[in-house]
Order: structure tokens, then sequence, then C-alpha cells
């Protein structure tokens, strides 16, 4: 019993690093061997890089990852959006980014049918993306970036 | 939550914690638990007595909840007309079969290649006992069904840091699970260290109840032999004849089944929206939609996409246009309009509703969820591990593996779901192309099953936020939106009210979808008769 206990408070503290999710790189598919197109590569770069590591947080910390990653599923990898019953709106070319409070909020606290991503994006990670959006599909809104103070204040 | 929170401060928290341990369908299921009960309401099929004197009803969008209304709304007299985005109606129950073709918004396609007879669905894949709603009208419809099979205890419960990564089967890890604590807790109360929280009586049928409940033998051990072995499955199984002798198998120690966390996964089975009996449309799920479908005949009209909804004094106008006519807006008209469209669509359409059903529109955040189906050449789940049907789980991104609950025994192929993931897993599968997630899919899965690489035949992939005429997998609540729009959501606005899984406390299944369009129809006829 008492050994019993012991071995329970041994796998309670084991239990803590675990939770740090490793990264699986390794046993990606860059694993498979298979041949792969200049897209899939080209994704599996980007996703790759600290991907799919957390059922519950993004692990990818540089904003074209993130991009790739998150905002790419909607709003499509060129930022072009795309249109059915419904539609995403296009990123690239948007003169809405020209403040960065409006994308901080928007990807923190979500937009109508867009999810918010407090719970899975730390400080940093969403000002990071919110960068490389303003900065990249056609947007040069290099001025007053966001920092993980800006994004702390948006939190609700 | 923001990164300085206390942890535990809000529900968000719990759940980000549940999904932690538990992975995204877990948090899921517990978003769904801790939301709502998922008891249906349905008491039999609903009686519109009175006459609507000739009133008519456009109803926006042939899913399971537009359905509904519309055969309900006929029946009852009234003049009804459906139109329909897509060139099926279904809506997000959907089946895709080989022959099938799927173009996901951005332009990737896929031609999907199944073997006759085998079939993926991306949407809902499986019908609760008490979901008796949507049970009734196939029922009503002739649309056979068979058991889905939920729990298997034969599967696999996987972790990556856990064994090895060697996957274990669900019967191990549940018995020494269930051995492990009840060893624990028996010996506990026969030490006296329940004192003062259980009566000497109450104690020793303590200690009598987890003997049974974990296999203990005489002096409280969960031991190897042939007694847990009945639970957990022998080294050699009892045979016949000659050297038939069972060999039991060696329990894994309570302190390796808790670290592996494997635990996690034995609590699903339990929740009441799967528990079994669960049940499965023979053939796909999407044959009671399109059971439905042909009920509703020539009241749908298909590849009608809806661009605006203005109401009047009199009657309700929505514009459309028709596929491959964009541009070319048309008019129907009707005297009230049951809008069944996700609001992730409707939230971005013109319409003149009161600015609180308005706000409703906008509350409603879409989930992301990836589904992906494989085709295996051969069913070696079956032949090499006797499993047949259920559900394998694992903490991989693509966090569980279906086996089909049909064809038992086909010397033929037979079609995986190699993947089903929420939160950021279903968020990065839906970022990658179709082709990119199978690939995966099958990567992670050999982790589980190595016979992938020699069996993997095609596949094909779903990513919600990318399927056209959904644009995310369903509505997500919060207990604050609730408290703030949905009564708003399901009032009759004037000449107009929704309906969909979205108007119910059963988000994402075809209950929710039925249950809210008879409440709909049922507000909607009060008042027609009572004018």
């Amino acid at each position: 019993m008492n050994r019993l206990v012991l071995s329970m408070a041994a796998v309670a503290l084991l239990v803590l690093p675990a939770l740090a999710q490793q990264p699986q790189a390794q046993q990606g598919p860059a694993a498979a061997g298979a041949p792969a197109s200049a897209q899939q590569r080209s994704e599996s770069a980007a996703a790759d890089s600290h991907g799919f590591v957390s059922a519950t947080r993004f692990g990818q910390r540089d904003g074209a990852s993130l991009y790739a990653a998150t905002c790419a599923g909607c709003h499509m990898p060129d930022g072009r959006g795309a249109a059915g019953a419904g539609r995403y709106p296009a990123l690239a070319g948007n003169e809405k980014l020209e403040t960065a409070a409006y994308p901080t909020s928007i990807v923190l606290n979500g937009l109508r049918g867009m999810p918010g991503f407090a719970t899975q994006m730390d400080d940093a990670q969403v000002a990071a993306v919110v960068n490389y959006v303003r900065t990249n599909l056609g947007n040069r809104y290099a001025a007053d970036p966001a920092t993980t103070e800006d994004v702390k204040a948006l939190r609700r | 939550m923001s990164d300085t929170s206390p942890p535990g401060s809000s529900r968000r928290d719990l759940l980000a914690r549940i999904g932690l341990a538990a992975g995204g369908a877990a948090m899921y299921q517990a978003m769904t638990a801790l939301g709502v009960s998922a008891a249906s309401t349905y008491t039999g099929p609903i009686r519109l007595d009175g006459d609507p004197k000739g009133a008519s009803v456009l109803i926006l969008g042939a899913g399971v909840a537009g359905m509904v209304a519309a055969m309900e709304l006929r029946k009852a007299g009234y003049r009804v007309q459906v139109l329909e985005y897509r060139e099926k109606a279904g809506g997000r129950v959907w089946t895709l079969r080989g022959g099938d073709r799927y173009t996901e918004l951005g332009g990737a396609t896929q031609e999907i290649r199944f073997d006759e007879g085998l079939y993926f669905n991306p949407g809902p894949w499986r019908i609760p006992y008490n979901h008796q709603g949507i049970l009734d009208y196939a029922h009503r419809l002739n649309v056979p069904l068979e058991p889905f099979i939920q729990v298997n205890h034969n599967a696999m419960v996987h972790g990556t840091r856990a064994f090895g990564s060697r996957p274990k089967r669900y019967r191990e890890i549940m018995s020494d699970y269930h051995g492990g604590i009840a060893e624990l807790l028996a010996k506990s109360t026969q030490q006296g260290k329940l004192n003062g929280m259980v009566t000497k009586e109450d104690g020793e049928i303590l200690i009598e109840s987890l003997r049974s409940f974990g296999a203990l033998d005489r002096d409280l051990n969960y031991a190897k032999n042939v007694v847990t072995s009945d639970r957990r499955g022998f080294d050699k199984d009892p045979g016949g004849g000659l050297n038939a002798r069972p060999v039991p198998s060696e329990p894994m120690s309570l302190k390796d089944v808790l670290s592996s966390r494997g635990w996690s996964y034995l609590a699903s089975g339990a929740l009441y929206e799967f528990q079994m009996t669960m049940f499965q449309p023979v053939g796909g799920m999407d044959m009671i939609a399109q059971a439905m479908a042909h009920e509703c005949g020539d009241m749908i009209q298909y590849s009608r996409k809806v661009v605006g909804i203005q109401q009047d004094e009199r009657g309700v106008t929505v514009a459309f246009e028709e596929t491959g006519r964009p541009g070319q807006v048309q008019q129907a008209r009707a005297d009230y309009c049951l809008a069944t469209i996700p609001l992730s669509i409707l939230s971005q359409l013109e319409m003149n509703v009161s600015s609180p059903m308005a706000a409703a529109i906008q509350a409603v955040p879409y989930a992301a969820s990836v589904k992906v189906g494989l085709q295996m050449k051969r069913r070696f789940w079956e032949q090499d591990e006797h499993i047949y049907a259920g559900i394998s789980y694992t903490d991989l991104p693509i966090r569980m593996i279906q086996y089909p609950a049909y064809g038992y025994g086909s010397r033929g192929k037979g079609v995986l779901l190699g993947a089903y993931a929420f939160g950021p897993y279903a968020y990065e599968f839906t970022a990658l192309s179709p082709e990119e997630r199978v690939r995966r899919a099958v990567d992670w899965g050999a982790q589980i099953h190595p016979q992938y690489r020699d069996e993997f035949d095609n596949g094909a992939s779903v990513g919600w936020h990318r399927v056209p005429w959904a644009l995310g997998c369903n509505g997500m609540w919060t207990d604050a939106t609730r408290a703030e729009h949905y009564d708003n959501l399901c009032a009759l606005d004037n000449r107009i009210l929704l309906a969909g899984e979205h108007a119910s406390y059963i988000p994402a299944w075809q209950e929710g979808a039925v249950l809210s369009a008879l409440d709909a129809v049922s507000r909607l006829h009060r008042r027609v008769v009572s004018t």
C-alpha cells in the first residue's frame, strides 16, 4: 500500500512534464519517404515548424507558420479568401489591417462565425500572426506593429 | 483566458484541461455535457391542428431541419417551397461514396474512389438511442438502421508517451484501471482509512462491491489469475481438447496505467449520448436525409444560393441566385420564412430582422473539425486483430480510428475513419491540402496499425471550415452567449424564424436540428391559426 502511494506521487510528478507536449516532427510525414509535390513540401515545412504539438494550443511561434496552420484554413494560403454559400474575406490587400488593434481583436475574440484563438495562442503568438498578416499577402502596414502588451490589453 | 489569470478560473479552463487530458473529441463531449442535457424532448409526431388558410412558407436550406419543417408544414396544409444551395439535400448530413466529387473552398477537388458499398460520413455518423426524434423519422421513412459500435473492448488505446508508444487494448486499460483503483480503495477501507466516511457495515459492502468491480482476489489484490484475465484477456485463450488450459496475462501496474493517461478515454462510452445502443442507417448516414428529400420531392429547389431576406407587413421576399448564373438575382416570396442556413453564412446575409435577433445571428462562432476516410485493401483490423467496428483512441493528431460497423468478414476492402479532430489539430489539418491530410492520417495511423503501410489504398478528407455550404462544423455556444442571445435567436421575428442545430441545446447533432424545426413550426403554426 505505502509503496503504491509513493509510486503514485512519483506519477503525479512525471505527468507534469508530459503536458509540455514534445513536438512530434520526427513522427510526421517527413519520415514517410513518399515523393512530395512542391506544394506539399512547402506545406510540410510551414506546418511542421512546431505544428501538431497539442490538442489545445498551437505550437508555432513565428507569424508565417501560425498563418499557415490557422488563418490559411479559411482565408487560404494566398490570403485571397473564398466564397461558397457564404464567404471568407480576403486578407490580401485588406485596408482594415491598417490598425493592428482590429485584427488583434478578431484573432483573440473572433467575429461572427469565426472563432477566437484567445485560449489557443499566447500573446506573442497573436502578435506574431497579426504582424505577419499586416506585412505580407500584399499588405504593407509595418508601422506600429502589435506588441504582446497590446494583445494582453485586448483580451476579454 | 489571459496568460496571467489563475488556472481554473472559468469553464473554458476546465474544458481546456479536459482537452489536454483527453483530446478534442473529449473536450467537445464535455462541452455538450456541461452545456446541456443531451436528452431528447421528443414526444412523438407533432400535430398541427387548425387551418392555415393557404398560408405559404419559404424554407431556406434542405438539411434535416429544413426538410423536417417542410414535411410537417405541408402535412398541416401549408404551401411550402424550399431553397437549397447544393445540388442535393442533407446539408451537413453527408456521405461520400465512390464516384462522388467534392470541391472544397479554395478549389481543391477530390474524386472519391471507394469500392462499391463502402462509404465515409464526414458529418454525423452515429445516432444515440435517446435521440428519439431523428430515430422516429428514420422509422417513419422506412430507413433501415443497424447498430453503431461506440465501445469496443478489443479496440486500441494508444499514447505516444505510454508503454513505448505501443498500443494497448481497451479491455486491458479498463480492467487494469478498475482493478488498480479497486485494490487501492478496498485496502484503504479495510485498513480503516475511510473511518468517519463510511460506517463499518457500509465499508464491508464497499469492499465486497470493489472485489466485484475490480476482479480482486481474496486478499483484495488485483493479481494475475484467470479471474482478472476474464476481464483483460488471456495470454493464451481457453481452448478445446488437449492443451486447452488458458494461460492468464500479467496486469499492468496502476502506476503505468495512470501515467499512460489511457483511462481518459474510458468515460466517453459512459456519456448519455454515447451509451450503447447507438445506430447508423444501413449504407451511410445520408440515407435518412435522402429519404426525407424523396418525401419532400419537388418542394425543394436545388442550386439556389440565398443572397438576401427582406420581410414586410405582408410577407417575406428572398433574393437568390442559381448556381452558374451569378449576379442574376431572382426572388421568391411567401407569407413566412424559416431560415435553417448555418449562422456562419446567415450572419453574412442582408436581412431585416430585429436587432436582438440580428445580434444573436452574429454571436455564434463555428467550430473547426476534420475527418479523414481511408480505404484499405483488406480488413486487417478484423483479420489480424479481431477488431470488429468500434473506436481506437490515440493522443496523436488523428485522435481516433473508427472501424466500419458493416460488412464484417468481407474479403474485400474496407473504409476506416482515419482521423476525427477538433481544436488546434482540426485547424492545422484543415489548412493542409486534402491529399496532405490523408498522407498524414496514414502516417500517424501506421503507429497504431503498421499494416497501414502496405494496405492503404486511397482516402478522402473534409475540413469543415472549408465546406462551401457550412463554413464550419457547428455553432459553438457558451453559457454567456446562450444567456444573452439564445432566446432571441429562436423567437419568431415578425415573419421570419430560424431552425437548425444552432437553435438547439443539442449542438452538432441531427436531433438538435429535428427538435428545433418541430418547435419552430409549432410556434409558427400557433401564430398562423390565431391570426
